[in-house]
């Protein structure tokens, strides 16, 4: 099959690799129909996830149809489904718990060591996104092995679209989640740095959690006009002192729940920044939490401060003296994809959630390295891109019929 | 002797001062610091070892009786005499255990296990079962003359009330001596912490989803498989 694979930093090729198999029992083979490029694809393709091995497929942002099951799967042959980033066996500790990001199994034992060194305990497992999180191949590809196929993919009723529901798999709950760990109140005012797809998402998720405003952030003119038409205040961050603003917006009181939607690779020439920068080039450390550092300042005093944005390794300069003086409280983490898939999908079926409005572009598999380039360089155009490797099956055909005429 | 004269030291120079001054002051305080480290893990450690603590979380690892003691801890979410019925059942250990080919019972206390080890080659151990106790402990040796000597045991514990069985495997190993003894140790020494953990974390992955999880899985990879885990 046809599959894009990382092949190190700013290096992704389309590749012809031999085709998945069934090899577990809860296994499940699904023929890739939409998926998509994640903000955090952009950390592997600016080499700063660790434990990429060249050849590795990517991809995490999967919906296809089932073509084969193990003989423990749930699933049937023909059946539509979107498939969570997360791997989750759904029977320890926490997937009981419904934190299924957390799943004790799903990484492979040989594959565990090194989060268990980095983090203190093995890492869950995620599709196509490094051997920390578990190897396994991602499904911008033809087709992707899913593993326990009865615990994580969603079956989607027929009438709606892929586009509708492609999101599931990751950036719609990720930004519902977000919203979530910002315990909303009335009257609340939610800030939220990167107006990304997860910013977007968690704009949309934070007004239908009762949110009183949303102010957004991010220095893309496209973006921020995305953001305004999901009923956001914007602040273009180089036109203004980020935490004066909204300062001055919550009348002094500050922002009452903050949300990073940035992550380890923030842009900005803030001096802090540009140290990380040099520092991440370097090899003197990773993360760049430049909006992290930002948000813990401008955030009220008791605040909540919610962070989906992706992290790996290690950062300093971190204001901790604000975070304790002020109170604020912290919650992050992968999201728990499987607990907010059913309830997420119901409410895209009643039209509560658009999920379409960010899609900028859809693309064939062949255009996948020129797509990284576009979403990596012209990030104010290209606000999400869908791959859809039917596509190239498509024009090639043309192709072929035309030159047989 | 006095320095001759009209010839200028490089230390007459205040900036050449002041760096010596510097490294001279950054000597002092790492001395200081590894002086103040040893004096207060001398004050700090008596005799009696007061932590609640398994033996092989210890700084100072202790022996076992054939070499170092190996500890590995893990908590499944089944109940205890399952999971000790698992386990009991030798001959299904290189389900997963990683380079056990397998595992023969000769009789009710002794099994024959076959090791895979490097180049193709295996190596047999035969081990007797020195307790059983069933639910709560087993524990085993190797019998004289085995190419690895190796003791261990595996207790089991209930976990916190409804979370399933506390799993505990503990080990020692002898290094072997001889040509192929050699290569097995090299290959278990390098790493038997390692291997403990991930063969314990493959029993959990079985226990708790009936499966062993493996990233199989294609890749542009020459060498890769579809089928076969890639580390």
């Amino acid at each position: 099959m046809r599959a894009l694979t990382w092949h190190g930093r700013h290096d992704v090729r389309v590749d012809t690799v031999p085709d998945p198999e069934i090899v577990n029992p809860r296994d499940a083979i699904i023929k890739i129909t939409s998926t998509a490029i994640c903000g955090s694809d952009l950390h592997l393709y600016d080499g700063y996830i660790p434990t990429m091995r060249a050849g590795d497929i990517l991809g995490h942002e999967n919906m296809g149809e089932v073509v084969e099951v193990g003989a423990k799967s749930t699933l049937k042959k023909g059946q539509r489904v979107v498939v969570p980033f997360t791997i989750s066996c759904g029977s320890c500790f926490f997937c009981e718990r419904l934190q299924y990001s957390a799943c004790d199994n799903a990484n492979p034992a040989e594959t565990s060591d090194a989060s268990e060194t980095l983090y203190g305990y093995p890492a869950g497992a995620a599709f196509g996104f490094s051997h920390l999180l578990g190897g396994y191949a991602g499904g911008q590809a033809e087709y992707l092995r899913v593993p326990y196929s009865d615990v994580g993919p969603i079956v989607i009723p027929d009438g709606l679209e892929d586009d509708k529901v492609l999101f599931l798999s990751d950036i719609l709950p990720t930004g519902w989640m977000a919203a979530v760990n910002c315990e909303i109140e009335p009257g609340d005012t939610v800030a939220v740095w990167g107006c990304g797809p997860v910013g977007l998402f968690a704009i949309q998720s934070a007004f239908l959690l009762g949110a009183h405003r949303v102010i957004a952030i991010d220095h893309f003119p496209r973006r921020l006009e995305l953001a305004k038409s999901m009923g956001a205040e914007v602040l273009h961050f180089k036109e203004v002192d980020v935490r004066e603003a909204l300062f001055e917006m919550t009348g002094g009181i500050g922002p009452d729940a903050c949300i990073d939607a940035v992550g380890m690779e923030s842009h900005g020439l803030a001096i802090d920044n540009v140290i990380d920068t040099v520092k991440a080039h370097t090899f003197l450390g990773t993360d760049r939490p430049a909006a992290l550092r930002q948000m813990i300042l401008a955030c009220r005093k008791g605040g909540r401060l919610s962070v989906p944005g992706a992290y790996g390794g290690m950062a300093d300069k971190f204001p901790l003296g604000a975070l304790m003086e002020k109170g604020l409280s912290l919650k992050t983490g992968q999201t728990h994809v499987q607990k907010y898939t059913r309830p997420l999908l119901e409410m895209i079926g009643e039209g509560k959630l658009d999920t379409t409005f960010l899609i900028s572009h859809r693309a064939s598999l062949e255009q996948g390295p020129e797509m990284y380039r576009h979403w990596h360089d012209e990030q104010n155009d290209y606000t999400k891109i869908v791959l859809k490797p039917e596509m190239a099956v498509a024009s090639a055909k043309r192709e072929f019929e035309d030159a047989a005429v | 002797m006095p320095r001759a004269p009209n010839r200028p030291s490089i230390m007459d120079s205040p900036s050449a001062q002041r760096a010596a001054l510097g490294a001279g002051a950054v000597i002092a305080a790492v001395g200081a610091a590894l002086f103040f480290a040893r004096k207060s893990k001398a004050d700090d450690l008596s005799d009696a070892m007061v932590s609640d603590a398994p033996p092989w979380t210890y700084a100072d690892k202790p022996k076992g009786e054939k070499g170092p003691l190996i500890g590995r801890s893990t908590t499944i979410s089944r109940p205890r005499q399952e999971v000790y019925a698992r386990w009991r059942d030798f001959t299904r250990f290189p389900e997963f255990m990683d380079n056990v080919r397998s595992v023969e019972r000769i009789d009710e206390k002794q099994s024959r296990w076959t090791i895979e080890a490097p180049a193709g080659k295996t190596v047999e151990l035969v081990t007797e079962t020195t307790h059983d106790i069933p639910g709560e402990r087993i524990a085993w040796r190797s019998v004289a003359g085995s190419q690895i000597t190796t003791a261990g045991e595996v207790l089991f514990k209930d976990a916190a009330p409804g979370r399933g069985t506390l799993v505990q495997l503990v080990m020692t190993y002898d290094p072997p001596a001889g040509g192929l003894g050699k290569l097995v140790a090299k290959l278990f020494q390098r790493e038997p912490y390692v291997q403990a953990r991930r063969d314990l974390r493959r029993f959990k992955q079985l226990l708790e989803t009936g499966e062993v999880s493996v990233n199989a899985s294609p890749s542009a990879r020459k060498s890769g498989s579809p089928t076969e885990a890639r580390i």
